[in-house]
């Protein structure tokens, strides 16, 4: 079949008048389009992904007859959404060139958080035929009384990024939107855009509805081959990489001269902190004043569109970002992406790098700088993934119970529902396919009455089962309340960092500019004088002023407040797995450089490097305690939680722990006693300590005392409705007439341990902060495989934990002196 | 912490054997909340705050409704600890007007077996200005015993020998990591006790509210951690 047949005249003149012809995924697209089956589009950035994505929708809205006015207004035709806002705008602008050059009459618009009220309104009076917003957005527009007939007509929903968002509770919010949609319009089809992913399937399941007990549904999947391969080269510098640290500050000259190379240079980095140091390190090199701008999700948004614009305008050489520049936005004219620390996810690199070049057939050209060795070991392992294209990204995991309960309130604020159709509408969600009724009944309670045994609310009721079999909203005043706290994205409090002057006398001066906002906690901490970085300058804490933090210009450069400058997202498992692999087949280290290559060298022959499905531990004395080193390469979260039960348990075979510290390598526990000789006896072995059961009890006993699971709670209760974000009129008073979300929580936990917020919060914490999956992946993978190395002293690999242990929290410039001066000893001690 | 607890030893207000010197009487902060005083067999306890969780019911915030649960848990606890013959109730012990009629009949039945078993003093307070009716207990506006004058709302100014309520105390202290906690604050004149009550939350006592209260100088906070008192000097809170 000649697939060019399925496109119209006009596009094909437009597509020629370009000098293009249509690609052969866009054509796909179409025909499945057309044909009205859903798909997912699997393609590397710069592929052309968005235009294939509306095609089928503008070749369709392209044959439509005209609105005559006096008939009934059509809906919304087609639906696009994405993770961020600033993308549907970015995609709004990509569509007028095809729109406009064929000459068609569609209307397409956005609907943010930013869209005026007028608009909005407009918008309900006369739907757009093509409507570009987020989740949360869909989630108002569908809790609207008006929303059956604003979606009646919805032929196609885009959506975009798709491998970003269906892992979070964005994803879980979204998919129940979907569910809706379908109940609305039940002949929509669905259209994923997504980067390479390891388990596509998984992405063509969550497109499409399930049915419970049956096989799971599959979406059609169109894959493009990556285009050229790119060029990312480890960044090597005259001196030697560091053993320890985040700063990668040994880098900063040559990438300086790099940048000097290029039109515009893109820098990533994992953290904001981490974002304010480079910066600043850079500009103090910055000699020849190469205009270098900062970039992050802290900023004030005036300054972050100033620095876009001055992007797409070319008058930048170079921009410091954290991830609020990670998706496919299209800004200028990009030709290097430097890559600061390690990627954490070859999926992460894989988007960082398509950042370059954004055009298909130019490869793109990246640098990646590791800040220590551990991390040059991580690099080749991403790049490795890179070029055979190996992907990863972590797994769906079931539909998070508070974001339901959110949902069901707003099922009820669009209008009355029977609980029989609607669990089976939220059970054809992919997310939510195991979700059995007994469950989707308790959340139903919990929207209605808080879901306590102890039946205090049936009065005040927020929505009640009537005679007639439907549930309905008792009063609008939930539903106001509703639209106040829709969203899953609950940040810890943000305060606005404002200019002023010093403080004198009674409080700081007020009245300067609005420089951005930091997290209420790192305020917490600081005194009248603490002086830290922010946007870019070192600025002195004068106070607070309500939700303001007062600050003035410090005149020194060295910040004294330090920051945690280590990577926000732990190493991913499949990373983790190809840095095991390449420690232990010295075939493959000719990549590495030289240094570190010596370092391996020399942990074979001083102690010895473990099998890919081993868990190597050393042990050894060093000034008076004795060590335990674990090399379990499960990312930090994983250490963490290991740390935290491995203390607990050598407290209790007497081993007299005295503190522990994980990485995203490796995991390091100093003790008072001779930890290793214990082992040798047996008093416990090895096998014994790491048993897989310690996921059990111990691990019960620890969250009972922990801060984390309150701290996962109060999320959950704030999503799920039953304490508010946001309030009209809501002013805490001293004495707190609200009830804090911790006392909640022992209450709860002490009477009602089963309650369905505890156990949203429990699952929250399992796959998240604790990654106790993962955890309990290694602990069943090395059972059995685990080999102790019993030495008289430190070993190579443990050098770099060595030095963080004394080196954690260290900011600023003493750390690197701090940390040569130790590193010298312990190198010393190690390579003897 | 342990740094506080050293300067015990230095501090006028201070007895032997624990025991605090409150405008002549001899009293002790226990690490429950309530403040003890040995010799009259007396237990005060200040803003229980019953039913204070299914009072948010009306707006529709459904807080776990056990913090009547969980408060008397905690009151039978010390009561059965420290065997009193005395306790008063130092105001707010009931959230509003109704929160009688919302007890959970468990919780009621706690509730009055507790306060039959001792001779029992309900103070007024703003939140409960007429005191339950079928429980049992004395009601009273105030209540004079010894040197001491026990009141639900402290008066304004200086007041030798009151004990009251009604401003839930706390206090934050620390240097690199700052620590927040309920505490008893007391300038061997005066004395506030912290809310007892499982949803009652903390007013710093660096707050407008407390101005003019106490003597600075011999101003001690006692806060309440983890099963024990820690006493902090004015000199070390912190604001908010």
């Amino acid at each position: 079949m000649n697939e060019t047949n399925l496109l119209p005249p006009k596009f094909e003149a437009w597509f020629a008048s370009r000098g293009w012809s249509p690609r052969a995924h866009q054509l796909a697209l179409l025909e499945h389009g057309l044909a009205g089956r859903s798909v997912l589009l699997i393609a590397p950035t710069g592929a052309g992904k968005t235009l294939a994505g509306f095609l089928p929708s503008l070749v369709d809205l392209a044959a439509r007859p005209k609105w005559k006015p006096g008939t009934r207004r059509r809906g919304v035709h087609t639906l696009y959404i994405s993770p961020l806002k600033a993308l549907a705008v970015d995609i709004e602008r990509n569509l007028e060139t095809p729109v406009g050059g064929i000459g068609l009459d569609i209307a397409i618009e956005t609907r943010t958080g930013d869209t005026s009220a007028s608009r909005r309104q407009r918008q309900k009076l006369i739907p757009p035929d093509i409507l570009l917003t987020t989740p949360e957005q869909l989630a108002l527009l569908l809790a609207a009384r008006d929303a059956e007939t604003f979606f009646e007509d919805l032929k196609t929903v885009v959506l975009d990024e798709l491998h970003a968002l269906v892992t979070s509770k964005r994803g879980d919010l979204l998919a129940l939107g979907l569910s809706r949609l379908r109940a609305i319009a039940p002949g929509i089809r669905t259209v994923g855009l997504s980067a390479t992913v390891a388990e596509p399937d998984e992405l063509r399941a969550w497109l499409v509805p399930q049915t419970s007990g049956e096989p799971l549904s599959l979406s059609e999947v169109v894959t493009v081959a990556g285009g050229a391969q790119p060029d990312i080269r480890i960044f090597e510098a005259d001196e030697s990489i560091p053993w320890a640290g985040h700063s990668a500050r040994y880098a900063y000259e040559g990438l300086l001269a790099e940048i000097d190379r290029r039109r515009m240079t893109l820098i990533f980095v994992n953290t904001r902190s981490q974002a304010e140091m480079v910066f600043s390190e850079l500009w103090r090199l910055n000699d020849a004043n190469l205009p270098i701008a900062l970039h992050h999700g802290s900023l004030d948004v005036g300054q972050r569109r100033k620095v876009e614009a001055a992007m797409a305008d070319g008058r930048l050489r170079a921009v410091v970002a954290t991830s609020t520049l990670d998706l496919g936005i299209d800004w200028g004219d990009v030709d290097l992406v430097i890559h600061i620390g390690a990627p954490k996810g070859a999926s992460r690199l894989a988007q960082r790098v398509g950042r370059a070049n954004h055009r298909m057939d130019e490869p793109s050209t990246a640098l990646l700088v590791p800040a220590n060795r551990f991390e040059v070991l991580e690099c080749q392992a991403a790049l490795d993934a890179n070029y055979i294209g190996a992907q990863d990204t972590p797994p769906i995991r079931d539909g998070a119970l508070d974001v339901l309960a959110q949902h069901v309130l707003g099922r009820a604020v669009a209008g009355p529902f029977r609980a029989d159709d609607f669990y089976a509408e939220v059970a054809s969600a992919y997310s939510y396919r195991h979700l059995d009724r007994e469950r989707f009944d308790r959340v139903v309670d919990l929207v209605a009455t808080g879901g306590y045994a102890l039946r205090a609310y049936e009065r005040y009721a927020k929505i009640k089962l009537t005679a007639d079999g439907t549930w309905r909203l008792t009063h609008p005043r939930f539903a106001q309340a509703y639209r106040l706290n829709v969203g899953t994205i609950i940040e810890s409090p943000m305060l606005k960092v404002r200019l002023g002057g010093k403080a004198r006398g009674r409080g700081p001066v007020m009245g300067g500019r609005l420089l951005g906002e930091v997290e209420e906690y790192f305020c917490e901490q600081m005194k009248v004088g603490d002086t830290f970085l922010f946007a870019g300058e070192v600025l002195r804490f004068e106070g607070m002023r309500e939700t303001e933090v007062i600050v003035s210009r410090a005149r020194s450069s060295d910040p004294r407040i330090p920051v945690y400058a280590g990577g926000k997202f732990p190493l991913s498992t499949f990373l983790a797995a190809s840095v095991r692999k390449m420690l232990s087949d010295p075939s493959s280290w000719h990549k590495l450089p030289t240094p570190v290559r010596d370092w391996l060298e020399l942990q074979r022959d001083h102690s010895l490097l473990p099998r890919p499905d081993e868990l190597l531990v050393e042990t050894f004395p060093h000034r008076g305690r004795y060590f335990l080193a674990l090399y379990p390469f499960e990312g930090r979260l994983a250490h963490q939680t290991l740390g935290m039960l491995l203390t607990r348990r050598l407290e209790r075979f007497g081993q007299k722990p005295l503190g522990f510290i994980a990485t995203d390598y490796v995991i390091g526990v100093w003790c008072a006693a001779d930890v290793g000789a214990a082992f040798v006896r047996g008093e416990p072995t090895l096998s014994r300590l790491l048993e897989p059961d310690m996921l059990g009890d111990d691990l019960e006993a620890w969250m009972a005392e922990s801060y984390l699971l309150k701290r996962m709670f109060k999320s959950c209760a704030m999503i799920a409705g039953l304490v508010e974000k946001n309030a009209i009129g809501a002013q805490k008073t001293g004495r707190q007439v609200t009830v804090s979300t911790d006392l909640i929580y022992d209450v709860l936990r002490e009477h009602q341990p089963d309650h369905v917020l505890l156990e949203a919060a429990w699952a929250d914490a399992s796959s998240g902060l604790l990654d106790l999956g993962r955890l309990s992946d290694m602990l069943s993978r090395i059972n059995g495989r685990i080999v102790h190395k019993r030495l008289d002293r430190i070993s190579p690999l443990a050098v770099p934990i060595m030095l963080e242990i004394g080196g954690e929290r260290v900011a600023g410039e003493a750390d690197e002196d701090v940390l040569r001066q130790a590193a010298d000893e312990i190198i010393r001690e190690a390579m003897a | 912490m342990t740094a506080l607890r050293e300067k015990q030893g230095d501090d006028d207000v201070l007895t032997a054997g624990g025991l605090v010197n409150l405008n002549g009487a001899a009293v002790r902060f226990d690490a429950s909340g309530v403040l003890h005083w040995p010799e009259e067999r007396l237990l005060v306890v200040a803003d229980l705050h019953f039913e204070k969780g299914s009072s948010h019911g009306v707006r529709g915030r459904f807080v776990p409704p056990y913090d009547t649960r969980a408060t008397l848990r905690a009151l039978a606890e010390v009561i059965g600890r420290l065997r009193p013959e005395r306790v008063i109730a130092l105001g707010d012990s009931f959230h509003d007007g109704d929160a009688e009629a919302r007890l959970a009949p468990a919780d009621l039945e706690a509730l009055s077996a507790l306060v039959g078993s001792v001779d029992w003093t309900w103070v007024a307070g703003n939140h409960d200005p007429s005191p339950p009716a079928g429980l049992g207990g004395r009601p009273v506006a105030e209540i004079v015993i010894g040197p001491l004058v026990f009141r639900h709302e402290p008066r304004p100014g200086r007041a030798l020998g009151e004990v009251a309520g009604h401003l839930h105390p706390a206090a934050k202290v620390g240097r690199t990591r700052s620590v927040r906690r309920r505490a008893f604050v007391c300038d061997g004149s005066r004395c506030l006790l912290p809310a007892f009550g499982a949803y009652t939350g903390g007013l710093n006592v660096m707050d407008a509210a407390f101005k003019g209260l106490f003597e600075r100088s011999r101003l001690i906070a006692w806060m309440l951690s983890d099963g024990r008192v820690y006493p902090v000097r004015s000199a070390e809170f912190l604001p908010d």
